[in-house]
């Protein structure tokens, strides 16, 4: 856990750490400047480390919902050829990506 | 006619003094003549255009016309999903798509017989406050355009203020309906969470994202809104209740209303011509009949910063889609799935997008989480309580919609002073509280100024009654941007 006093610092195996989570290749530069800009947007956040948020229950929707159910009734879904026709590569009736299971 | 609101078009066709086609026409010769200025639009649906005119004057003829929108030729913003015609999202990770339907929005507006005039231009997936992250092109601000029209809707905002559609939508995730609307001088209005359904709209932060108009007076909104709003079933987050006819009790007015005016949104460094225009306001709904009383949301400060930990936190989410399979750009050459996404989506999304992605993976990462998005999470708690508490006194909150006038572009090349012009903007996202921006005054060298409404949950027609009200008593509306006509 970061400790709370600390302004937060985030180091260059961090910005490595973080882009691999989030599939985003960044070239060198790009990766430099991304932790300056990230380092100058938490720093900003800290702020919220002023409240006291002991027992305040978190809100994760602006408006307070609970289940919406439907009648379980077979409705028409998008027709395949429609939904593979934005695709970048398919082969036939399906998308197609580079070899994941080795040989 | 490019300048005139849909309710006196509407009113222009049922008595034949015009024709849906001849006032199409006319958005798409302006649009022609002044877009390549303007970088409003994105795609322009002239045919498409041009045959819903045709179906709405053959309604008209037979004294059949399907409501006020009839007829009225609109601007949709890019993140919106069109049946048949691309949808770009401003970015270049969704090159090629097409999607197989509208948005309901869009689907309720064509109903309705709206006209599409085209999709507008963006911010890259609605990130930004001056529609310079679009990745195609900046759109400029009618009123001087070296300045930005604001964002993230700033294609939309520029095309209504400029006579290049009567009307649109755009989307509000911190403020990127309004904040525009007022840098354009036009009304813009986003609706409570859950009023209009989010189906077909690509989403950015799921919990924040809302729908609604831009129009050239408060009536058109109301218009508009009426016709978007309401339960859907694609949509389970939005909400079932009855949908008033706005427009028809807007006469109402202010008079006895309550209105807060939280002393937190006069905040230092703000443009003392923002706040002069604000206050004359006041006095001007005083004159009608309002009560104005000081309010506290002392959260204020913290707010912006809650939503930079949320909003990035639900985009890294919500963007994962875009790993170049199902649709969009796909990087070639990968040996293999990881490296074709990474590379992918390296090409794809501009540096905005890039940052956005990288600070809400880092707040929900491991060890992480709980200090940066379970916290923000509970101040937007607070935050919904400060609004609670001034909602048991007023009716109404009445404030600055931005600290400034629209900024030159360039101007804002630190990504958080560009945050920070949403500083006003974001709290009703937060909340999910309705809340609209109407022209209030024009600043020494004539850029619009705007003047922000929040209302209470659902209670939209308080919160057009009384901008209503301030907009007839007051001169901006006719006020016009000096383009070419």
């Amino acid at each position: 856990m970061p400790d709370a006093e600390r302004p937060p610092m985030i180091s260059r195996e961090d910005v490595l750490h973080v882009a691999r989570l989030a599939r985003l290749e960044l070239s060198e530069p790009e990766l430099e400047k991304m932790r300056e800009q990230l380092n100058s947007i938490l720093t900003y956040i800290d702020r919220l480390k002023e409240l006291d948020v002991t027992g305040v229950e978190p809100t994760s929707h602006a408006v307070p919902m609970v289940n919406v159910m439907r009648d379980d009734v077979v409705v028409p879904c998008f027709p395949r050829e429609e939904m593979l026709a934005n695709a970048p590569d398919r082969a036939g009736e399906f998308f197609r990506v580079p070899r994941i299971i080795e040989d | 006619m490019t300048d005139t609101p849909i309710h006196e078009l509407a009113d222009a066709y049922r008595r034949g003094e015009t024709t849906p086609t001849a006032v199409t026409e006319a958005h798409l010769a302006r649009i022609a003549r002044l877009d390549d200025r303007l970088g409003a639009y994105l795609t322009v649906t002239r045919e498409q255009a041009l045959r819903a005119a045709a179906a709405s004057d053959a309604r008209y003829r037979a004294g059949k016309p399907l409501g006020p929108l009839d007829g009225a030729p609109l601007a949709y913003k890019d993140v919106l999903c069109t049946r048949g015609v691309r949808t770009t999202c401003g970015s270049r990770i969704l090159d090629g798509f097409v999607p197989p339907y509208d948005a309901t929005a869009i689907e309720r507006l064509g109903a309705a017989g709206a006209v599409m005039l085209g999709k507008s231009n963006m911010d890259e997936f609605a990130m930004g406050s001056s529609t310079e992250y679009s990745a195609f092109k900046p759109t400029r601000n009618p009123w001087d355009l070296a300045r930005v029209p604001g964002g993230s809707s700033g294609g939309p905002a520029a095309a209504v203020a400029a006579g290049l559609a009567a009307g649109g939508l755009g989307t509000d995730t911190g403020g990127s309906i309004r904040q525009p609307a007022a840098f354009c001088g036009i009304v813009g209005l986003k609706p409570t969470y859950g009023r209009v359904s989010r189906y077909g709209l690509v989403a950015f932060g799921s919990s924040l994202d809302h729908i609604g108009p831009f129009a050239r007076d408060v009536t058109d909104a109301a218009l508009l809104l009426r016709a978007i709003a309401g339960a859907d079933p694609r949509d389970s987050t939005c909400l079932d209740a009855p949908v008033p006819d706005y427009a028809a009790t807007l006469a109402q007015g202010v008079r006895g209303r309550r209105l807060g005016v939280p002393d937190e949104y006069f905040i230092e460094g703000m443009d003392p011509e923002v706040e002069r225009a604000v206050r004359a306001a006041l006095d001007v709904l005083r004159g009608l009949g309002a009560t104005v009383e000081g309010v506290s949301l002392p959260t204020t400060r913290h707010a912006l910063a809650t939503y930079y930990v949320i909003a990035p936190a639900e985009a890294s989410s919500n963007l994962a889609r875009y790993d170049g399979v199902k649709y969009g750009l796909r990087v070639a050459g990968a040996k293999d799935l990881i490296e074709m996404s990474s590379r992918t989506r390296a090409a794809g999304f501009g540096a905005e997008v890039k940052r956005r992605i990288m600070l809400g993976t880092y707040v929900l990462s491991a060890g992480y989480y709980e200090a940066y998005y379970g916290r923000a999470q509970k101040v937007r708690t607070l935050v919904r309580r400060d609004f609670e508490a001034a909602f048991g006194r007023v009716d109404l909150i009445v404030a600055p919609m931005t600290p400034n006038v629209a900024f030159k572009h360039g101007e804002k090349e630190d990504p958080l002073s560009m945050y920070l012009n949403d500083v006003f903007a974001v709290p009703a996202d937060m909340t999910g509280l309705p809340a609209i921006s109407v022209p209030c005054g024009f600043s020494a060298e004539g850029l619009p100024i705007g003047l922000q409404f929040i209302g209470k949950a659902l209670d939209e027609p308080t919160l057009l009654r009384a901008a209503h009200a301030y907009e007839q008593a007051t001169p901006w509306r006719t006020r016009r941007p000096s383009l070419p006509s």
